[in-house]
Formats: C-alpha cells, sequence, structure tokens
C-alpha cells in the first residue's frame, strides 16, 4: 500500500469537533460531524446552519469546536461558505479546507438553492448533508428527505411522498466530487472527506444520521440502523466522480427492508400485530430499484 | 475629476476606489447599473476584487456576510424585493457586527409591482442595526460611500447608503470622482475584529440563551446611538480632505428664520429648496431640515434646529400602514412630551410609486399647513381613481 492510500484509510481522531456538545446519546449528527473535521483536520472552517448541530455545538459562551466555527441562519450555510471562500481568494489566503453543512431540512428544503447556487458557481467548497430524514431540531417535521412511509409530526399517517436524490441532482450540476456515506463505517466516511478536500472545486458528502429521538429507536442501534439501510438498498454507497458513478458499496448479504423498518419507531404503524402492511412491500420496492439503479 | 456620469457609474467609481475585497452581485432595477459598471471594473482588471454573481439577493447577503467575516471588505446594492428579500441576512449581519457597506437604490415594494420610486424598501428594515444614510444628490450618494466604509469599519456596524432609484440612479450629473490617493488617504485599509480563521479558532454566529441575548441588542442599540460621534467625524473629515459638505447627521436651509420648516429626506430636498427660493421672493419665510442620518435618528440635532418652530411639516416617500408617516413619527417624538403643546407638526406622503412630487404640490403643502395642521394627507393623491366606498 502507498503512502497516499495509507493516508486515506487511516481513521483520524483529533476531536476538533470536542466533547461536551449537548446532543442526545446515539445522536448520528454529532458522530457524523466528529468524524467529518476529524478527517479534514485543523485547517478548516466549519460553516453550519442553524439545525441541530448548531444547537448542541455551539451555545454561548461555551461552544464545542476547536476550528473556526461561522454560523448564521437556517439556509444559507453554502452561499456564507462561498463567501469565505471569495475572501480566501481575494485576500491570497489559504489553501483552507472549508466545510459548509447543514442537515436535510435546510439541504433539501428551505437552502436548497443556495446551494445550487453554490455548486454552479465553483466555489471551492466542501458541502456535507447531515440527513436524519426530518427537521429533528423543531420536534420532528416532514422534509424532502423524509422517506416514504415514515411517520413525522406533520405526516402523522406515514410520509406520502419519496425521497429527493439530491446527490444525483448535485452530481448533475457537473460538480467533480459526490459521494454518499453513514456513521457506521468510519474508515470509509473519513476517506471520502479527504478524497473531496484533495479536489479543488464544489464537493458534496449526503451522509445518513440516525436519529435516535425522531427515529424512535434506542441510542445504541444507530450503527446497526445505518448497516441496514445500507444491507436493505433504502440508503446506497456511492461516489460520482465528474459525473460517473464510481465505488459503488456492494451488498454482500441483501436483507428485507422489514429489517430495517422493525427498529423504528417512525414505521411501528407499517406492522399491524408484527405483520407487515402493503406499505412495507412498497419501501421493499424502493429499495430494489436502488439495488437495480446503483447495481448494489 | 468631474465627470458628467450616471449616479450608479458615479456610486460604482467610487466604490471600486474604497477597494472591496468581494462583491456580491444580482440584478434588481433599478439597482442594476450599479453592479453592471463594477463587474465591468472587475472584468478590465482595474480593481483586484472577487466578483461572485449569485442566485439571489438572500444569498448576496450572505456572501458579503461570510466574506466579511473571513476579514474582506465587501459590497453589494439592491432594491425593494431584493431588500425584503435579504431582510433575515440583513439582520443577522448587524447582529454579527460586521461592517458591510451596501447600496439600496429605493424603489417601491410589492404589490401593485412598481419599478420606480419611493422609500419603502429600506424603511423595512429600519430597525435592523444598519446605519442609513439618504443621499440627496449624485455628488452625495457618491461621496456617502467613501464614508460608508470608513463609518462602519469604525463602528463594526453595516452601512446602507440609500439613494432615490431612476431620480438619482439614471441621472447623469456633474460628479467629482475622486483620485484613488485621495481616497487611500482618508479610507485606511480594514482591519477586522473577530476572522474565521484556522490560525486563530473562534466561533462566529454562537447563539444566545436568554442569560445573554438581551445584552447583545442593548449593546448593539448602544452602539448605533454612539455611531452618531463617528458619522459627523468622519462627514467633517471628509469635508476637510475633499473640500465639499457631504452626509453628516442633518442640513439646513434657510430655517433660521423659518415660519414653517419641511422635514425630508433624499432627492426631493433639491425641489424643497427649489420651492423655498420662490417662497422667499414672494416674501415667505419657509425652511428646511434635511435629514442625512436616518438611523441612528438624530434626535437631539433636530430638537436643537427646531425648538422655536411651531409649524413643522413632514414630507416622505414611505408610509406605516394603519399607522401613518414613518418620519413624522419620528419627528414627533423628537420633542418632549410636555413642552409647547400647540407645536404643530403636520404629515405629508408623496411620491409613492415613482409619483412626481412637483413645485406646486409642495406650494399646496405650505399653503395647506399654513391655514391648519395636517394630522396626514397624500400629496397629489387622484381621487377620481378611487371608488366612494374605499375613499
Amino acid at each position: 500500500m502507498n503512502e497516499k492510500a495509507e493516508e486515506l484509510d487511516r481513521v483520524e481522531k483529533k476531536d476538533l469537533f470536542g466533547s461536551g456538545h449537548r446532543a442526545c446519546g446515539g445522536c448520528g449528527q454529532a458522530l457524523a460531524a466528529r468524524l467529518v473535521h476529524d478527517a479534514a483536520g485543523e485547517n478548516t472552517i466549519a460553516c453550519v446552519a442553524t439545525g441541530c448541530l448548531e444547537v448542541f455545538s455551539s451555545p454561548y459562551p461555551d461552544p464545542s469546536w476547536r476550528i473556526p466555527f461561522l454560523h448564521s441562519l437556517f439556509e444559507n450555510p453554502a452561499a456564507v461558505a462561498s463567501g469565505v471562500e471569495a475572501a480566501y481568494k481575494a485576500l491570497r489566503k489559504g489553501p483552507v479546507n472549508i466545510i459548509a453543512q447543514a442537515g436535510d431540512g435546510s439541504t433539501a428544503d428551505i437552502g436548497f438553492q443556495c446551494i445550487s447556487g453554490m455548486f454552479e458557481r465553483g466555489h471551492n467548497v466542501l458541502y456535507v448533508c447531515y440527513d436524519n430524514e426530518a427537521y429533528m431540531n423543531t420536534g420532528v417535521q416532514r422534509s424532502s428527505f423524509t422517506p416514504y412511509g415514515a411517520w413525522t409530526s406533520t405526516t402523522p399517517m406515514g410520509n406520502p411522498t419519496r425521497k429527493k436524490n439530491l446527490p444525483l441532482i448535485a452530481a448533475d450540476h457537473g460538480i467533480p466530487y459526490v459521494a454518499t456515506a453513514t456513521v457506521d463505517d468510519f474508515r470509509d466516511l473519513q476517506r471520502k472527506v479527504k478524497t473531496a478536500l484533495s479536489i479543488e472545486g464544489p464537493k458534496y458528502i449526503h451522509i445518513l444520521v440516525p436519529c435516535p429521538l425522531g427515529w424512535g429507536h434506542s441510542g445504541e442501534l444507530t450503527v446497526k440502523i445505518c448497516r441496514l439501510a445500507k444491507d436493505t438498498g433504502l440508503f446506497p454507497i456511492f461516489e460520482i466522480r465528474e459525473g460517473k458513478i464510481t465505488n459503488v458499496q456492494k451488498i454482500s448479504v441483501k436483507v428485507p427492508v422489514e429489517e430495517y423498518l422493525k427498529l423504528q419507531g417512525r414505521f411501528r404503524f407499517l406492522f399491524k400485530r408484527g405483520v407487515p402492511t402493503e406499505e412495507v412491500a412498497v419501501i421493499q420496492k424502493i429499495a430494489n430499484q436502488n439495488i437495480e439503479r446503483f447495481n448494489l | 475629476m468631474l465627470k458628467q456620469i450616471e449616479g450608479s457609474q458615479a456610486v460604482a467609481d467610487v466604490v471600486a476606489l474604497c477597494r472591496p475585497n468581494v462583491i456580491a452581485a444580482y440584478p434588481i432595477t433599478p439597482q442594476t447599473h450599479i453592479v453592471e459598471d463594477l463587474a465591468l471594473i472587475v472584468g478590465q482588471g482595474k480593481l483586484d476584487a472577487e466578483f461572485v454573481n449569485v442566485e439571489s439577493e438572500f444569498s448576496a447577503a450572505s456572501v458579503v456576510l461570510g466574506a466579511s467575516a473571513a476579514g474582506a471588505r465587501t459590497y453589494t446594492a439592491t432594491s425593494s424585493q431584493g431588500l425584503l428579500l435579504m431582510a433575515e441576512v440583513i439582520n443577522c449581519i448587524s447582529g454579527m457586527r460586521l461592517p458591510i457597506v451596501l447600496t439600496c437604490a429605493n424603489r417601491a415594494i410589492s404589490a401593485p409591482l412598481s419599478i420606480w420610486n419611493d422609500q419603502q424598501d429600506s424603511m423595512a428594515v429600519r430597525d435592523a442595526g444598519w446605519i442609513q444614510l439618504f443621499a440627496e444628490d449624485n455628488q452625495e450618494a457618491a461621496d456617502l460611500h467613501i464614508q460608508a466604509y470608513k463609518i462602519a469599519e469604525q463602528t463594526f456596524l453595516p452601512v446602507m447608503v440609500c439613494m432615490d432609484g431612476f431620480i438619482l440612479t439614471h441621472a447623469f450629473e456633474a460628479v467629482d470622482i475622486p483620485e484613488q490617493k485621495q481616497v487611500d488617504d482618508f479610507l485606511p485599509p480594514f482591519k477586522p475584529r473577530h476572522i474565521v480563521d484556522p490560525r486563530w479558532p473562534r466561533g462566529i454566529g454562537l447563539y444566545a440563551d436568554p442569560r445573554f441575548y438581551m445584552e447583545t441588542r442593548y449593546i448593539l442599540h448602544r452602539a448605533m446611538e454612539k455611531s452618531e460621534k463617528t458619522i459627523k467625524e468622519v462627514s467633517a473629515d471628509f469635508a476637510k480632505k475633499f473640500g465639499r459638505d457631504s452626509g453628516g447627521f442633518i442640513k439646513t436651509y434657510k430655517l433660521k428664520d423659518a415660519d414653517v420648516a419641511i422635514v425630508s429626506m433624499g432627492s426631493v430636498v433639491g425641489t424643497i429648496k427649489d420651492l423655498i427660493d420662490q417662497l422667499e421672493e414672494e416674501g415667505k419665510k419657509v425652511g428646511l431640515l434635511q435629514i442625512c442620518s436616518y438611523r441612528p435618528f438624530p434626535r437631539q440635532e433636530i430638537y436643537n434646529v427646531l425648538k422655536d418652530k411651531m409649524n413643522i411639516v413632514v414630507l416622505e416617500k414611505c408610509i406605516s400602514l394603519g399607522r401613518g408617516g414613518i418620519l413624522a413619527s419620528d419627528i414627533r417624538w423628537s420633542f418632549p412630551r410636555a413642552e409647547k403643546k400647540d407645536r404643530n407638526i403636520s404629515s405629508f406622503i408623496a411620491g409613492l410609486g415613482g409619483r412626481n412630487i412637483t413645485a406646486d404640490d409642495l406650494r399646496y403643502m405650505v399653503e395647506r399647513v399654513e391655514k391648519e395642521p395636517v394630522e396626514l394627507e397624500f400629496l397629489g393623491l387622484k381621487k377620481e381613481l378611487i371608488a366612494d366606498k374605499d375613499l
């Protein structure tokens, strides 16, 4: 193994997103934020959206960050990061890693335009979406990343629509690097962050981050649920380089979606006395389509 | 150098002389010419800056927020709906104490859609913690931008330079554009206070729980009040170095002996001064109080020059719907409640959505308040266009 490959494969632990934050036990987003910034290293500026991550990590006067942290609003981290990058260029400073980051509500819904603008203009910024499939900070409301059938407080009868596929939309902007990841595989996630930061231009990494509170599972299941999301085909893991899907993570043993759904309170009503309703079949179909589309 | 140029060109030329590092641009009438002119200046290599063509005014404001937090001198410009779309970021910028300079080419707001001038747009964010300076003509608009950077970077408050859309932005006037060296001598390089930089990790934009939030608002309010001193000093320094009066807090015209005092701001003061001269020839004593700095509001200065005036009329291009004149409310508030209860302060709304304010309109206004005080009147209102039930 050569030196570069070794560096890419090394799991980094630097505690740049430090302890003392106020996330719930088992929070996927807190784990992802730690992995992302430890992979990025000290020479990094975090541009963070309003949301869980911001709230649990940045109360005055004791934030949990050991790198520069910039927060202004819910929907604008991509535009703020664009400004930071433009300033670094204009002032002939850097190089520096600029990571714009937000949850799925900010990314997929209210901040969507800012992200599209940042991609299209070609800013040298990594955008990380922590996808916990609903507006968790405000109490579990539906976002356009909420999967079909999931309970949220604004879809009390189950979400009637399918999840928006932002990785593919991002790739169609013609940006050089897109990747998906989950928090169960530290090495894979950090390798993708390091890879992204080695590429000039806009990059997008979409990380599935289970939310014990919003998904209705106990904290110790976060990692297991991530594995099931992948092994069922519901959350495909891949990279897209210059528009081409590469490095798809194959599923060794395919698992029925039931195994994933039944661990989570948000899908409980899809089972009647333990027997799957026809909604489960719809979700299985979505998983099958993913398996076929990405050749999982 | 004296140049016969469009107001927007004058602003663009002068902004370029202030050497901003990052400019965010999004088109909206009547502001667009300013960023077009700046695009050319940057494109031709006359200004070393990053010119970011954003996808909305919301992002324009967010880009300059990020750039300013990273230590850059920044610029953006907007109008009307654009400013309203920015409103969320506008409030954030002042709360984060980022010394951003923005031009508001004043325009009416929808609905109905109107691209023409009034001052409702900047009024919509008057409480946002931005210094708001109103230009009388294109020379002052140009000069105020040079002052704005100095004021902003000394006070760490953002500054909005307001200039009437079309009336100023699209008017060709002779404007003295200073030399680069003059501006460099007046405006030192930006020394940011807090920046995002991995060499000195710090958090900018932390949230404040109820133990801390109120103090941040108090400090911001006090900073706005204290900026009075800086605004005056910078204006005086500018007059000394550039040889002309621009900006400051207030200006007066033939006010000392006036029986009727007109209060207004923006480009309409030119028409008012012409009328005052005419009326003087006819033996009437009318004077003008021109507000240059609307925020911070020059309450004490206003009181000092108006305290002996018993007949005051406020003319403004904006309205608080359901309440009345906005500037009129501010002027009424400038006097101690118990003092001189027989003082008349009349309120006129004019020029909404680009309706011309003519000398005849103003003459009517003066004659009207000479007879009796007016609680609220729309000047030049066409009652024939309004159904009886809506009157």
